[in-house]
């Protein structure tokens, strides 16, 4: 699939299918979904109606000027029509690219999660939650599920459009497998987690076809909205009737407005503009997540994605680099740097960790010392464990070690040893500046500390300043002491930090901040992580992450890059953006049409109203047909403004409105004026006018 | 407009804003929920009020309890005043013999006072006995009250956090009774009485006239039309308890008028001084609310957000209304003139002497900005674009200031479609005040967006379907004249154009539209405050939408022009503006 590759605003073929089915959604049924253009429906069939009655007997509206009036609305229709169709044909294309991956495949379905268990062949359709299969080396796997048993590189591609495999392995984090991706060497034992038609593929087809679609919450308000201003402007044009009757028989003279005319001032009085883009809009926003390799679970989440005001972020990965690195050795007093990098060179050898091996790269760049092969040197290993929290080397009765300060301290007391104060001093010192100290001994005899240091991820300073623009807290979550912790967070630029964090603590902040009304995201991706990404009010799942993490997010993210989360906001917000934008757009067009209908349509009675003709439209036929040409096409127009979504720049809320308010408020005011003479300009050049 | 013309304006409005601001912090002092100095005086009437009813004024309602209790309330003191009308002569305090009302104009007026409209198709002086009058004196002071509750439970709404508790009705009720109308009623009627209000329950008194009034009076003699001379030369004059009805008349903006002519008779409104008083007594405690409301959200900034939106709404009403009284009827300038030029007096015809063009066309935008319907001149012979702004001011929905408690909250709903689509526009669910705008809030606006125009639309448009009954000038103005009386009524303001005479189906389709344009729109008022007193309040950040600026006060004002105005502009199109040209036009032959 060709994700991370904007594909084209107006795809010919997706343009093209799009226009089929701008007439096939033409049908009752279809139409009643969407109140505002329901309406306009009536009233294109009205209209025709009053047509056809018109040919056949002569009424004092001429049949053309009728049907022209009912072209254009129909038109309206057609063109709302042709944008959702456009919406949902890019959601489509993708769909499509995501099914050829959901070819039924033969699975080898296990008895035993063992190897050489009793196995037989099953269609993947027929395989069910609990049941184990087996996939070995160029086979796909056949459903989700999870790695009980074996390591394996899996080809994710066709999910993430990441070419570069990855690792899943049995137990830990890396264990969820997703249906449609392909095991490239080895093996892996999968345990089925979902029922056929279930699956994340499935779920994510559905969500980019669009097909499942509910209403979000804010898109429900807003169609409350535009169906009350629908309905007070049909009473408006329906009441018109018997006062324009009432005002001839008053007046003697005249004839009452015609119907084609209420309709046409209905439906420019009408929010079509926003009405007949607003599933497009909608569907669009979630297309747009999916462009940015995020998969939404519900549009809810893509609108809530908008709303937050407060970001969870995990210190690693996201605000630092992966790991630390050495940066410093500080020698004891008394001992020579030298000897103190050597050891910890020493100790550091065969720690195939990054730590370990940035400890190694910096005595021999800084001290210019020779790697030593463990071997040479006859020495024993010693690794790290959960209980010594130390790792080293025995060379001969040398014993070098180095760990966290507290596990060496209680090493060399053990053995009757001193810690001197210095160090203790020093590693202080470390640790206020956000750094993690290692302490190295030799025996009973401490040589120094080693600096490793959290390197903090260029840029992420400025996206944090820009968050704060926006009125987004930012928390940095790390399971570091509160010393280190807020040297990290002073050095990146977050808010807020939560040090020492668990499970438990980042599940109490959530809920403590959503106590106090904030809206929170995350990002996860370990298990430990899917109590918080449940309670979160927008979670995004890391797509290498556990099978728990991702049910409990309500987004994925393709690429599991926790950054991300800062775009998913973007998205959201956009979103919510273009609905007002183009609401404010469409109501503020009003203005205009009163001044293009309003003394056309009385000037049968009274033609003094003519004073409010101030565009100068020729005749009041071609200011009525310009009126609903306008408002036909200017949902063309904004077609491209639905899909893309408005521009977005982070800037405070009242920035935002100031711009948003001049271009879609005060340019809704001005563009019909010039959009409408100008059509009737060109009505009159063609002599329709 | 004149440098004399301006000078009243601006002291006019200079006054009226420099009292309502303490009277305002005053109010909010009254219903923040903790004991104040008034207490000391008047809570003894307060506490006199619980025995009385039997209230529990520690027990909390949730918007149902609180809008059923509201309903209830209105509705039975709306059954005693329809019998107090119907059964007038058999009942005391009334010296003057006056019959019952009939059935029709008694529904419509019940209905009128009840919602603080109080819409007359009556004259008070030729229908009503004294009692009746004092009945309706009780619902002058009761809707405001009513008016002021509801607006309290919405306030309620956003101060409140994770509740289901929007008050006590009835303390809410009593409250703004004992502290706030009775003693400032109490204090204007004093005024009132000192300045020549009559305030008795003697009878109409005959008096000779210092020379007899001859006249020829049309009669039929034997089927054929012709005049007889008559001499009068006794007149009677009303009276009655006038004082106590007019000073909450003005201050409750209930605006229903003890005598047919209203405050331009001089026993309602005897002297400039009192016409200074009245003409602020309009306004003061709508205007005076915007602070209330500041004070009670903890925000100031938000009343002078709302007070600035509703006070740029009126000022340039008023500059048209007396701009265009002031160049008068061209046709009429020319008689008196004899050329082209603008009769200095303006345009005084349905004007006391009195108050002329300036203190008139101040009073027409006063009292339809506020909800209050007063009139010191007959609005039917203004200008038809004199005429044309307290129409507009009504057809806003009487949110510039409005009515007591009424005009305020209508005005919250219109922030909160404002909120709504400007909050969309920053990319944020729309928030106010902390409180989260939602489907349900939305639905609830419709409502109230929805409820004015279609009411005024479909009972103008059933009017004159029915051929426009009553109305004495036919043409576009007789359209006006249906058009103003319906908007009137169904925005509670209750000032009448005049030139309509009340016909049965006016009575009852005005008595309709009054009930629905109140309770049609207080009940989804108190639903939205039950809806926002149940949720969390979010922290202000960047991130909000500021409700406070001027940005925002602008597209305050410019949504509720084109949402709430605009539905009328074909019909003002058919009535005053297309007058307006025409006879424009008819100087220019």
């Amino acid at each position: 699939m060709e994700q991370g590759k904007p594909r084209k605003l107006f795809d010919q073929q997706i343009a093209r299918k799009a226009m089929v089915e701008s007439f096939r959604k033409l049908t009752p049924a279809h139409m009643v979904r969407n109140p505002v253009m329901f309406t306009v429906y009536i009233g294109s069939l009205l209209t025709t109606g009053l047509g056809l009655h018109a040919l056949l007997s002569h009424g004092p509206t001429s049949a053309g000027f009728i049907f022209a009036i009912a072209l254009w609305l129909w038109f309206t229709v057609i063109f709302s029509n042709f944008a959702e169709a456009m919406a949902e044909g890019r959601g489509k294309a993708q769909a499509d690219t995501l099914r050829k991956n959901r070819q039924e495949v033969k699975a080898h379905q296990l008895e035993r999660p063992e190897k050489n268990a009793k196995m037989r062949e099953i269609l993947s359709g027929d395989l069910r939650k609990g049941d184990w299969v087996l996939v070995e080396t160029d086979e796909l796997i056949p459903a989700d599920g999870e790695a009980v048993v074996g390591v394996a590189m899996v080809d994710e591609s066709a999910i993430t459009g990441e070419s570069a495999p990855v690792v899943r392995e049995s137990g830990g984090d890396r264990s969820a497998v997703t249906g449609g991706t392909r095991v490239i060497s080895d093996w892996l034992i999968v345990r089925i987690s979902s029922n056929p038609g279930e699956s994340f593929l499935d779920h994510m087809i559905s969500m980019v076809e669009g097909a499942k679609r509910q209403k979000t919450p804010n898109e429900i308000a807003l169609n409350i909205l535009l169906a009350a201003l629908t309905i007070v402007f049909l009473i408006v044009c329906a009441t018109l009737l018997p006062f324009s009757i009432y005002s001839v028989t008053m007046a003697g003279a005249g004839h009452p407005i015609a119907i084609t005319v209420l309709v046409a001032l209905f439906v420019c009085l009408a929010p079509t503009t926003i009405g007949g883009l607003l599933s497009a809009i909608g569907i669009a926003g979630m297309d747009r997540m999916i462009q940015a390799n995020v998969v939404a679970m519900s549009g809810r989440a893509v609108e809530a994605a908008g709303d937050v005001d407060m970001l969870l972020l995990d210190k690693t990965g996201t605000i630092t680099l992966g790991n630390r690195q050495a940066s410093e050795f500080i020698p004891a007093e008394g001992v020579k740097i030298q000897e103190l990098a050597e050891a910890a060179q020493l100790s550091s050898l065969s720690d195939e960790t990054p730590e370990g091996r940035s400890i190694v790269v910096l005595a021999k760049e800084k001290y210019d010392l020779r790697g030593h092969e463990i071997h040479e040197l006859e020495a024993t290993f010693v690794p790290f464990t959960a209980q010594t929290r130390m790792s080293g080397v025995d060379i001969g009765s040398r014993k070098i070690r180095k760990g966290a300060t507290d596990a060496i301290e209680s090493y060399i007391q053990s053995q009757g040893g001193n810690f001197p104060k210095d160090v203790q001093q020093g590693v202080e010192a470390v640790a206020r500046m956000g750094g993690t100290p290692l302490v190295v001994a030799d025996g009973l005899r401490v040589l120094g500390i080693i600096h490793l240091k959290d390197i903090v991820k260029g840029g992420i300073q400025e996206r944090f300043a820009e968050l704060r623009r926006m009125g987004i807290k930012t928390v940095m979550i790390t399971g570091d002491n509160p010393l280190t912790a807020a040297a990290i967070a002073a050095e990146a630029g977050v808010d807020d930090f939560l040090a020492q964090a668990t499970p438990e603590t980042k599940l109490q902040l959530i809920r403590e901040s959503q106590k106090g009304g904030r809206l929170v995201a995350m990002a996860g991706d370990g298990t430990n992580d899917a109590p918080a990404l449940a309670q979160a009010d927008v979670a995004v799942a890391m797509n290498t992450g556990t099978q728990a993490a991702k049910e409990a997010g309500n987004m994925v993210d393709l690429d599991s890059n926790p950054t991300k989360l800062i775009e998913v906001v973007k998205i959201g917000k956009q979103l919510l953006m273009t609905r007002g934008a183009l609401t404010t757009f469409s109501i503020a067009n009003d203005i205009s049409k009163y001044f293009a209908i309003i003394p056309a349509a009385f000037a049968p009675v009274y033609p003094e109203l003519s004073v409010f003709n101030i565009m100068h439209l020729a005749t009041p036929q071609s200011a009525i047909l310009s009126a609903v040409i306008f408002n036909a096409l200017i949902i063309v127009f904004l077609v491209p403004l639905a899909l893309k979504g408005v521009q977005y720049r982070p800037a405070s809320a009242s920035k935002l409105l100031w711009n948003n308010f001049l271009i879609y408020g005060v340019g809704g005011l001005i563009v019909p004026f010039i959009g409408i003479k100008l059509i009737d300009m060109i009505l009159v050049a063609l002599r329709l006018a | 407009m004149t440098t004399n013309q301006w000078i009243q304006l601006i002291v006019c409005l200079g006054v009226l804003v420099a009292l309502a601001i303490p009277l305002g912090l005053y109010i909010a002092k009254v219903f923040n929920g903790t004991s104040f100095w008034g207490e000391k005086w008047l809570g003894w009437l307060e506490r006199f009020f619980y025995r009385l009813g039997g209230i529990n004024p520690q027990e909390e309602m949730d918007w149902k309890t609180y809008a059923l209790a509201m309903v209830l309330f209105s509705f039975i003191g709306g059954i005693l005043l329809y019998l107090q009308m119907r059964l007038q002569a058999f009942l005391p305090l009334n010296p003057d013999h006056q019959l019952a009302v009939p059935r029709a104009v008694s529904f419509n007026t019940m209905v009128s006072f009840v919602t603080n409209t109080n819409f007359q198709f009556y004259s008070g002086e030729t229908t009503l006995s004294y009692l009746s009058q004092m009945a309706l004196t009780v619902q002058n002071f009761i809707s405001p009250a009513v008016g002021i509750a509801i607006l309290m439970a919405l306030i309620r709404g956003f101060v409140r956090k994770e509740s289901k508790h929007l008050g006590n009705f009835w303390v809410d009720v009593i409250r703004s009774l004992v502290y706030i109308l009775l003693p400032l009623s109490v204090i204007f009627s004093g005024i009132l009485i000192w300045q020549g209000c009559p305030q008795t329950f003697r009878g109409s008194q005959k008096v000779q006239l210092v020379s007899p009034l001859i006249y020829n009076q049309p009669v039929t003699v034997q089927g054929r039309n012709t005049t007889q001379p008559m001499t009068i030369i006794h007149q009677s004059i009303a009276l009655g308890p006038v004082a106590s009805q007019e000073a909450i008349k003005m201050l409750g903006t209930n605006g229903g008028g003890y005598f047919n002519t209203n405050s331009a008779h001089p026993f309602e409104n005897p002297t400039p001084l009192t016409d200074l008083l009245e003409l602020l007594a309009i306004l003061i405690i709508p205007v005076a609310l915007c602070f209330t409301f500041g004070s009670l959200v903890n925000d100031m900034r938000q009343g002078w957000t709302v007070f600035a939106a509703m006070f740029i709404l009126l000022v340039p009403m008023i500059y048209c209304c007396i701009h265009f009284e002031q160049v008068g009827n061209p046709l009429l300038n020319r008689i008196v003139t004899g050329s082209t030029k603008q009769n200095p007096e303006g345009n005084m015809v349905g004007k006391e002497v009195r108050f002329g063009v300036t203190d008139s066309s101040l009073w027409a935008s006063f009292t339809t900005a506020s909800s209050n319907g007063s009139v010191n001149a007959m609005l039917d012979s203004f200008t038809p674009m004199g005429g044309l702004v307290p129409m507009w001011l009504m057809m806003l929905g009487e949110v510039s200031f409005g009515g007591i408690g009424s005009g305020l909250y209508g005005m919250i709903v219109f922030i909160i479609l404002t909120v709504f689509i400007a909050g969309l526009m920053v990319g944020r669910t729309p928030e106010y005040l902390g409180k989260k705008i939602q489907a349900f809030e939305m639905k609830m606006t419709s409502i109230v967006i929805l409820i004015p125009p279609l009411l005024v639309l479909m009972t103008t448009a059933i009017s004159v379907i029915c051929g426009g009954q009553g109305v004495l000038n036919p043409g576009a103005h007789g359209f006006s004249e249906i058009l103003y009386a319906f908007t009137s009524m169904t925005n509670n303001n209750g000032s009448a154009f005049a030139g309509l005479s009340g016909t049965t189906l006016y009575n009852l389709m005005g008595g309709i539209a009054m009930w629905m344009g109140r309770f049609g729109i207080a009940i989804p008022v108190l639903a939205m405050a039950g809806s926002l007193v149940q949720k969390k309040n979010i922290p202000e950040s960047t991130g909000t939408l500021p409700t406070h600026t001027p940005l925002f006060v602008f597209i305050l004002v410019a949504i509720v022009i084109i949402v709430g105005a605009l539905a009328f502009i074909p019909a003002l199109a058919l009535g005053p503006i297309v007058e307006q040209l025409k006879m424009i036009a008819m100087t220019m032959h």
